[in-house]
């Protein structure tokens, strides 16, 4: 016998918060011959936004905190202003 | 246990939350469950009380964590996590569900650890209950709108302190120390490597474990979102907030606290602390400054010089 | 099966026991406490298949529970008055989180002033909390219960609150009748739950909810509140075919031939109102009719047919209830007890449908419904009652509040007098 679920179950998916991009007021952009690879930005990232692998930034979800520029030991991202909307 | 390695190339794939969370930007609460999942691995369990984790889940039927998770109310964290482990080594026993059980973990704010929450805490650490509870302390009760909690530190602006808290905070970690249980650490966000590892030691241990995170909040404590670990860095650096571990009772002071309470390193000036916090503009600007500063600075001393004489006993 | 002497927590504590229970959290107070000295006995000895946690208050109690319950254990406590009161907001919890615990609540009054005696504003209080409500009368319908309560529960996903009076019956002597292990297991198969909170099954539990499915989330459970009904009746009906023992229903007339469990109108023996046609309401009917109703729980007056006087009440009192009926009967009024059993779900047809044409209800409380005359079941007789096409006069107050005796001859005084206000 299968039972329905009764109790109030929610399941995890990207973007539960919204498309958390279009918070964004400035955007990180890494320069790939300044970063070193310490993944610094990739273990501080709040949102999991960077990609180990090659530091690639998912700007579906960053929230343009500017912790990753921040952080970043070599200077390999800038924080730039997002002029009018989003891609 | 020395052989944990927290090299950031050999972290654990896993991502305990999914990007796109209803966290403010630069929160330090998904930024600790990163590590908190890379270290305890996909078998576990979570509960949550009323605090900004659970505000920024996202709304029925999305969630942002890929972790089994019970949200539960304000003050029932301890009892929570202890019924579910209790009724996890029943039923596996019965074997009503394979083994081996999962890591049961709490992830509870200041409010709902140094507060509301205190009480089956403090009863689940007594019977020495089979959970981690972690506490992410950002000092005030931030998700509804930034009121002092047991955390809030001297002096700290928050909407029911407007002109600064008049009393000190509690000494939640060195209170747990004190119900004797297997492990307490404590941690700060601007240390990753050394939270993963003490994350990854408590994993290892049975029975009531304690870790205490410092989670600097920008939109509570008024700096911007880019500062997070900074902050929590220049806590650490001017011994505001002591990193240390205790096995069995045994404290261990972590290397940077260590190096200030030992005298190698002169701390950070607190003020560099202070002034980047909004929260202390009042204070900073106020005529009694110097004295109230050095009053601090004078707290944070006999602080750091107790921890040491505890860990020497 | 085996006949004891024993306390009504005894009996409890012997159910607990035998219902396979995983999880137990305990926290004490007056009465309910030997439930919980009895359970500790028992996880002492090793003859507890669960785990018995003490814990330091009963918001964590019900804390606990709820969230073992979530992992799919069957879980138990027991408490009382202040203790019910305390876990309130972890009650709504349960309930809306769909987790079937079982709760034993022992009633007591409460503060203020203190009062260690019973009555039922205790759990009354907790009336819309979307807990499963029922009552005992006798020590027999204490250990029967549990084992309905698991059975219910389970079931319809909802947690189940078994109230009893406290020392009435609580620490009173009583004989009952055990069942064999066997036929416990074989009535109570061990719980299978479609989900538990646990990595293989995953998911996040109860995350804010926007309005639109918020609501919808809670008339659901309303709902299924509802339609645990036909779910009682048929746990009921199953129970005595299993035990061979004649069980009370959703509400028991003292009325031989009048129960309440297959909603029948008592004269013709007719199906009373809509939904009382299903299966299960039959197969409880046949079970009733089967039996003699003349077990040590199941007094029935000896008198046949209609009455002219309904006597509803809860609990320990609705036996009390039984005797005034007979006194009253003797006096030249044809009275009748109603026991009601299963407080919520109400079972509002079953009530209607069991009352002649013509007839009066006397209800009788024994707790305030402050702003209100009388107590709470008072008005859902009321409401339970109108636009029944029936001419049913209603009248009640309370009365046994705190633990005040209630003699036979004050009942009969008191119902004397409420004839008379119905009449009015």
């Amino acid at each position: 016998m299968t039972k329905e679920v009764l109790q109030p179950l929610a399941r995890p998916v990207a973007g539960a918060g919204g498309s958390t991009g279009t918070w964004r007021s400035q955007r990180p952009l890494l320069n790939k011959d300044k970063c070193t690879g310490c993944l610094l930005c990739w273990i501080y990232c709040p949102e999991a936004v960077i990609t180990r692998e090659d530091r690639s930034i998912d700007y579906e979800y960053c929230k343009g905190c500017g912790l990753c520029a921040r952080e970043c030991p070599a200077g390999a991202i800038t924080m730039i202003r997002e002029e009018s909307g989003h891609e | 246990m020395n052989s944990i390695s927290a090299k950031l190339t050999d972290l654990p794939d896993y991502e305990l939350i999914q990007k796109g969370t209803g966290a403010c930007a630069g929160c330090p609460s998904p930024m600790g469950l990163r590590i908190v999942g890379k270290a305890l691995g996909t078998n576990a369990i979570m509960v949550m009380t009323p605090s900004c984790a659970v505000a920024s889940i996202g709304m029925m039927p999305k969630s942002c964590y890929d972790v089994p998770t019970l949200n539960v109310c304000f003050a029932s964290a301890g009892a929570s996590a202890a019924g579910i482990s209790g009724a996890l080594d029943v039923q596996i026993a019965k074997g009503l569900i394979p083994g081996p059980k999962p890591v049961v973990f709490n992830w509870v704010g200041d409010g709902g650890t140094y507060d509301i929450g205190f009480q089956g805490i403090s009863a689940a650490a007594e019977r020495n209950d089979d959970f981690i509870h972690f506490c992410y302390n950002n000092e005030a009760y931030s998700n509804t709108g930034v009121q002092r909690s047991g955390a809030t530190p001297l002096h700290a602006a928050t909407t029911t302190t407007p002109s600064g808290k008049n009393e000190g905070k509690k000494n939640m970690p060195l209170l747990m120390l004190d119900h004797a249980p297997a492990y307490v650490a404590t941690a700060s966000i601007a240390y990753p490597q050394d939270f993963y590892k003490k994350v990854a030691k408590a994993k290892e241990i049975k029975g009531f474990r304690y870790i205490e995170l410092h989670a600097p909040c920008g939109p509570g404590w008024k700096f911007p979102a880019s500062e997070t670990v900074e902050i929590g860095r220049l806590a650490v650096k001017t011994g505001a907030w002591a990193l240390w571990e205790a096995e069995e009772g045994r404290l261990t002071i972590s290397r940077p606290t260590l190096q200030l309470a030992e005298g190698k390193t002169k701390p950070s000036p607190l003020a560099d602390y202070l002034k980047v916090q909004g929260r202390f503009a009042a204070l900073m600007k106020g005529a009694g400054k110097e004295q109230a500063i050095a009053a601090m600075a004078q707290s944070i001393e006999k602080e750091l010089a107790e921890l040491l004489a505890r860990s020497k006993r | 099966m085996s006949r004891q002497i024993a306390t009504g927590n005894a009996a409890c504590a012997l159910a607990v026991k035998a219902a396979n229970v995983d999880f137990i959290a305990a926290y004490p107070i007056t009465p309910q406490t030997t439930i919980s000295e009895k359970l500790a006995d028992y996880a002492a000895a090793g003859e507890l298949t669960g785990k018995y946690l003490t814990v330091e208050s009963e918001h964590s109690v019900m804390s606990a529970v709820a969230a073992a319950a979530a992992t799919g254990a069957r879980t138990f406590t027991a408490t009382s008055s202040q203790g019910l009161l305390y876990m309130n907001e972890i009650l709504h919890y349960a309930a809306g989180g769909r987790l079937p615990v079982v709760m034993v609540n022992v009633n007591r009054a409460v503060c203020a002033p203190w009062c260690l005696y019973a009555d039922h504003q205790d759990s009354v209080s907790q009336r819309d909390t979307g807990w499963l409500q029922f009552y005992c009368a006798s020590h027999q319908e204490i250990y029967d219960s549990i084992f309905l309560a698991y059975k219910v529960a389970e079931q319809v996903e909802i947690p189940v609150m078994i109230n009893y009076d406290g020392f009435l019956l609580s620490h009173s002597m009583l004989p009952f009748e055990t069942l064999e292990q066997e036929v416990i297991d074989n009535y109570l198969p061990v719980r299978q739950p479609a989900w538990r909170l646990h990595p293989l099954w995953g998911g996040t539990f109860s995350n804010v909810a926007a309005a639109a499915e918020y609501a919808a989330y809670r008339h659901k459970l309303a709902r299924d509140t509802r339609e645990a009904l036909p779910v009682i009746k048929a746990a009921i009906s199953e129970y005595e075919k299993l035990t061979g023992r004649p069980q009370p229903g959703l509400i028991q007339s003292s009325r031989r031939g009048q129960t309440g469990t297959e909603g029948q109108t008592g004269a013709e023996g007719q199906t009373g109102a809509e939904g009382q046609a299903g299966a299960e309401g039959q197969a409880g009917a046949e079970g009733q009719a089967g039996a003699e109703g003349q077990t040590g729980t199941e007094r029935q007056t000896g008198a046949e047919g209609q009455a002219q006087v309904y006597l509803l009440s809860m609990g320990s009192m609705a036996a009390e209830m039984e005797l005034a009926a007979e006194e009253l009967t003797r006096q030249g009024i044809s009275t009748a007890a109603l026991k009601l059993r299963v407080y919520r779900p109400f079972p509002a047809e079953e009530l209607a449908a069991l009352l002649p044409d013509g007839s009066a209800l006397i209800v009788l409380d024994r707790n305030l419904a402050y702003g209100h005359e009388g107590g709470v079941l008072l008005m859902e007789a009321r409401s339970a009652l109108y636009g029944c096409a029936k001419n049913i006069k209603i009248a009640g107050s309370a009365i046994g509040i705190g633990g005040q005796d209630l003699p036979v001859s004050l009942l009969v005084e008191e119902v004397r007098r409420l004839l008379e206000v119905a009449k009015a």
